[in-house]
């Protein structure tokens, strides 16, 4: 299905006629040993159904028990986002069929979460600060995975039939709600894309899960709706699912502006639904609408008894919240002796992460943030992914720096090196050797180069040697080519000299 | 008539353990009798005779090595309820949706009977997800009881108290949400307890209303109904909702009662428990079971719990909600029964399909009372409602065991009913569990024991005692001491009236 | 206050996943609003001080250690299965996108 433009307004008429309102639901993969209910690894990419037990199997007669890690990690997120802690909830069910779900019901929590009301604030690129309130954050459980098989696309339209694997069914999962997000305008998809990724950083920071969105660990859904300009009643939303990168939530969210709004220009009317966002398009479409609207007829899960959070307890967990983000880029700034700019830039490119492992790696600040923020950022933007995702690692940019500074490399050199890296080739010693690109400091090649330029070019000798240093340039730049640039400049120009002083 | 199908467990136990009588024989006595007259009485699904012998052969070898015995009930055969996970044994719950399906896992109360070398000889007959009062609602034909072939076991687990009454296991296991195991012992004739909820494991019980279901002894007397308590009974890991403390002692109570002696004990009669649904033969019977009681030396007063009247409809709300839930996972992708799987059919089509199809009518009549309870709009008034009665129920249990030790009501409003007498009134139907389900709203324990026959039909009655939640040891104690009474002036056990069953050749 | 029409009960059994028959329609319609009359008892009693029950035993945070346990071979867990395919059960098509 192919959208014509009539079907999407113009971004800036989306927003001379609308306000848009935000609401981010992020599922987080805890990264538990076992699952949310049972005692089954919840390690990623196994055979399938290798890693399921009676419990997350849904077999008749088999009960949860709840795993203790999985509550502690639920209170720290929650204090970390400055939650309150629920003293008393429960987990409730909630039903509906669906092939992934073992017993047709979601052990959830409904309205008694183990965390609410907090916020998150995160910073635009220009450095405006934007507060999210929280509404709440509640454990619950994770789906097994469908494959469909036959159809064009592998998506389930059209399948055949579908194949089922449980291993992801019952991992723990935190489910984060944020308050409606009101007064974005323009900046709406840079707001929840600058949202999902203050998140990442904060439950990265906080060690409870890997928060890797290309492995379905951190899922967005973006509810979005319209109303007109001043008005203060919401509009109607849709939650756009399958948003599996931060790019993703920017463009979902923008696209899904547009496309209500043309459906509200032409007099139509959004139907709340679901919908699905198609990374290769960048569109949203629309799911299989229901017959009827869902009743998931929650109710207190029977099986599992009541959870009262001492106060002791949370207390504990509070001081085990470790440094958090910005809090962190507070102290990097005056440690590292940044700008406010740099700083901006720093974390714009989401390189904070990367610099300090840089750093503690052995780098000095600058030279790790130059590589990052500079070089690297480009890289990456010319591959389309996450920074982080380069096939780099912080300590081999460290070894690379380390080279420099102690002029085995030129910064030319320096960045074939880190070029051999992303290519693949091993690590930087290795891609040193084998493409040759130590910096040639054996001064006896240096000085056969140099006598070979100034016999090619006795005038430039004669000029030197009676006086004349700023004639050394033209010499040193023949070594130079010579050595095809592995020299380093500065020590041939030392020698030239020297040896015309003689 | 065998002695050994016809003795107690404790007293098999005794001679298997003193070497006596093997357990191989003793269990090879009961296969036999199953092989006789079950085609009559119906009371299995399954029969595992190898696995029960090898049981058997372990606790005789055991036995003849000088080894110290697993339990004290280690090689005594018992008829296990089908709805407990069994590996490698058929788990039917008498649904045609789980039709041979044969667990990979052991329930907890299935393996701590196995560890304590009890013979499983077994998996008996019961309604449908157990629901139902009289076993007619199995998928795979109704169990007749032992004292008039036309007329029910009770239910849901009419399977393991028909199985007792007629001498084909001296032990049983059978689960109560309602009063399924309290109301077929009453109307058989034999012992029936329901722990107090969380004193045995739910592990492996397969579902039907989970915040009421437990599991629990069936025996042909009270002292044997007490060994198996303890076997089963215990802090269980993988149930959330099991109680960490010590099992109550219950045999030591047993044993205790059985000297005769209740003075000092203050026994309470529920005033609630009378009316138009009881029949006149169980009144009278309840009334000579007080007398007893008060003859043996207790105290005896009336109490009032006016929430009582709410138990049943409360509990016709619960437990299908519950189990609307539970019953979910019956939905033909992972295991089970499957319908429909042709001409493009859908998942949900095959689901709908197979529900349909593999599900009895009683069942489908619960989900949709449950699905219909909770649904938005409606929660409150039903649901929400059934759990405040829930609170009510509870208080008034406090209030009367604030008076007195244990309290004391008929089983059930009337004696066993004519098989298909109730089957097209499910409200006449639910009125078979007025006195049970109280006891199951407030989690406290309860248990039916033998408490002689109705006058009008000559159908055994059943005397319930209900104790305050972890004091089973008190109603142990009184039932030991009625039982010994009773069998006393009646010149014998109630279960040796149980006429003999014709033996199929 | 209840009275049971057909469609409400076409709408449970949809939600219930039941493929009841149209003979099935109207005899539940009729047993539900009766059974429905009766429990709707429990609105005589309990007013809004009364807190609802939904555990029967006091027990509160019952947790268990983050520890793997051994569970069941991919054999066990696809031996039951009506169908299967590649070590995964085959399961008719699915119309929805997941809830
Ligand atoms: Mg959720
Ligand atoms: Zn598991």
């Amino acid at each position: 299905m192919s959208l014509s433009t009539a079907d999407l307004l113009d971004y800036d008429e989306v927003l001379e006629r609308f306000d848009p309102v935000l609401g981010l639901e992020v599922h987080v993969e805890l990264s538990t040993n076992t699952k949310m209910f049972c005692g089954c690894p919840t390690a990623f990419g196994a055979e399938p159904n290798t890693q399921v037990c009676p419990v997350c199997l849904g077999l008749p007669g088999a009960l949860p028990v709840v795993n203790g890690k999985a509550v502690e990690s639920a209170i720290r997120i929650g204090l970390a986002l400055g939650c309150e802690i629920a003293p008393w909830c429960r987990f409730a069910r909630k039903n509906y069929f669906y092939p992934d779900m073992p017993k047709n019901f979601q052990t959830s929590q409904y309205d008694e979460p183990i965390a609410f009301n907090g916020s998150l604030s995160l910073e635009l690129a220009d450095g405006t600060v934007v507060e999210v309130g929280i509404e709440r954050a509640h454990m619950e459980e994770d789906t097994g995975k469908s494959l469909h098989v036959g159809g064009a696309t592998g998506r389930i339209h059209g399948a055949e039939h579908s194949l089922l694997d449980y291993n992801r069914a019952g991992v723990p999962l935190i489910e984060i709600v944020t308050k409606p997000i009101t007064g974005t305008g323009a900046r709406a998809p840079e707001v929840a894309r600058a949202y999902v990724t203050a998140l990442r950083d904060l439950l990265r920071a906080l060690d409870v899960s890997d928060v890797r969105m290309d492995q379905g660990s951190l899922r967005c859904d973006a509810n979005v709706s319209l109303m007109p300009r001043g008005a203060t009643e919401f509009g109607t939303r849709t939650e756009t699912k399958n948003v599996n990168s931060l790019r993703s939530v920017e463009r979902a969210v923008r696209h899904e502006m547009s496309r209500q709004g043309a459906v509200l220009v032409a007099g139509g009317e959004i139907m709340q639904e679901t919908r699905h966002f198609d990374e290769s398009t960048g569109t949203t479409s629309a799911g299989r609408r229901k017959e009827t609207s869902e009743d998931y007829r929650y109710f207190p899960e029977p099986d599992l008894v009541p959870m009262a959070p001492s106060a002791d307890w949370v207390e504990q967990l509070r001081t085990t919240l470790p440094e958090l983000p910005w809090e962190r880029r507070k102290r990097v700034q005056t440690d590292w002796q940044l700008s406010d700019l740099e700083l901006r830039d720093l974390v714009n490119a989401g390189a904070l992460d990367l610099v300090a492992a840089t750093v503690d790696a052995g780098a000095a600040p600058d030279a790790a943030r130059a590589w990052w923020v500079n070089y690297l950022s480009q890289e990456a933007n010319s591959r389309g992914v996450e920074l982080a995702e380069l096939p780099i690692s912080p300590s081999q940019v460290a070894r690379v720096a380390a080279l420099v500074a102690e002029g085995e490399l030129t910064n030319k050199l320096a960045r074939e090196v880190v070029d051999g890296v992303l290519a693949g080739e091993g690590e930087p010693d290795a891609v040193v050797e084998s493409r040759g690109l130590a910096v040639v400091s054996d001064d006896t090649a240096l000085y056969a180069a140099i006598d070979d330029a100034l016999a090619a070019q006795p005038d430039v000798a004669e000029k030197i040697r009676g006086g004349k240093v700023q004639a050394a340039g033209a010499i040193v730049g023949a070594v130079m080519k010579a050595t095809k640039g592995q020299a380093d400049a500065k020590r041939v120009r030392e020698l030239v000299l020297e040896r015309c002083a003689g | 008539m065998s002695n050994l199908t016809h003795s107690t467990a404790a007293d098999l136990a005794a001679k298997i353990h003193a070497g006596e009588v093997s357990s191989v024989e003793v269990t090879q006595a009961h296969l036999d009798r199953i092989a006789a007259i079950d085609s009559t009485v119906h009371a299995f699904l399954h029969v595992d005779t190898e696995g029960a012998l090898a049981a058997a052969r372990a606790v005789d070898e055991d036995v003849a090595a000088g080894r110290p015995v697993a339990s004290p009930l280690a090689g005594v055969p018992l008829a296990l309820k089908d709805v407990f996970a069994t590996k490698d044994i058929p788990t039917t719950c008498g649904s045609r949706i789980l039709e041979n399906w044969v667990p990979p896992y052991d329930a907890t109360v299935t393996r701590r009977l196995r560890e304590a070398g009890v013979v499983v000889l077994g998996k008996t007959n019961m309604d449908e997800f157990a629901m139902g009062s009289s076993t007619e609602n199995s998928a795979f034909g109704v169990t007749r009881n032992p004292w008039d072939l036309d007329r029910v076991p009770g239910g849901s687990g009419g399977g393991s108290s028909a199985s007792l009454a007629a001498f084909e296991a001296p032990l049983a296991i059978g689960t109560d949400t309602g009063g399924s195991i309290r109301q077929p012992a009453s109307v058989t004739g034999t012992v029936g307890v329901k722990p107090t909820y969380g004193g045995v494991s739910r592990y492996g019980l397969v579902a039907f209303s989970s915040s009421l279901d437990q599991g629990g002894p069936c025996a042909r007397t009270v002292l044997d109904a007490a060994l198996l308590h303890e076997v089963i009974a215990g802090h269980d890991p993988f149930d959330s909702t099991s109680i960490d403390a010590p099992v109550p002692p219950v045999v030591a109570a047993a044993r205790e009662g059985a000297a005769g002696d209740l003075r000092g004990v203050r026994v309470g009669v529920v005033r609630e428990f009378t009316g138009e649904w009881y029949q006149s033969g169980v009144l009278g019977a309840f009334e000579r079971s007080v007398e007893v009681l008060r003859e043996l030396g207790a105290e005896v007063v009336e109490v009032s719990c006016p929430n009582f009247d709410y138990a049943l409809p409360a509990y016709y709300l619960i437990a299908p909600s519950e189990a609307s839930s539970n019953l979910a996972r019956f939905d033909a992708m992972r295991y089970g029964l499957r319908v429909g799987d042709e001409r493009g059919n859908s998942a949900e089509q095959v689901m709908a399909l197979t529900r349909e199809a593999g599900f009895g009518e009683e069942v489908k009549r619960r989900i949709m009372v449950g699905t219909y309870a909770l649904s938005s709009g409606y929660y409150d008034a039903y649901y929400g409602q059934a759990q405040k009665v829930r609170t009510l129920i509870s208080r008034d249990f406090e209030r009367a065991f604030g008076e007195v030790d244990v309290l004391v009501s008929p089983t059930t409003p009337t004696t066993a009913f004519r098989i298909g007498e109730r089957v097209d009134d499910p409200v006449a139907m639910y009125r078979a569990d007025l006195c049970t389900i109280p006891a199951n709203m407030s989690g406290t324990p309860a248990m039916s024991v033998p408490a002689g026959l109705s006058e009008e039909d000559g159908l055994p009655v059943g005397l319930q005692i209900m104790a305050p939640a972890l004091q089973e040891q008190r109603m142990y104690k009184v039932a030991a001491a009625y039982e010994v009474a009773r069998d006393k002036a009646a010149g014998g056990a109630l279960i040796n009236r149980v006429p003999e069953l014709e033996v199929a050749r | 206050m209840p009275n049971i029409s057909r469609e409400e009960v076409a709408h449970l059994a949809r939600l219930a996943r039941l493929a009841v028959t149209e003979a099935e329609l109207d005899k539940f319609a009729g047993q539900l609003d009766v059974i429905l009359q009766s429990v709707a008892r429990v609105g005589e009693v309990a007013a809004d001080d009364i807190p609802p029950t939904s555990h029967a035993v006091p027990l509160r945070n019952v947790f268990r250690a983050d520890e793997i346990r051994p569970g069941l071979t991919q054999e066990q867990v696809l031996a039951g299965a009506p169908s299967v395919e590649d070590g995964r059960f085959r399961v008719p098509r699915i119309l929805g996108e997941q809830a």
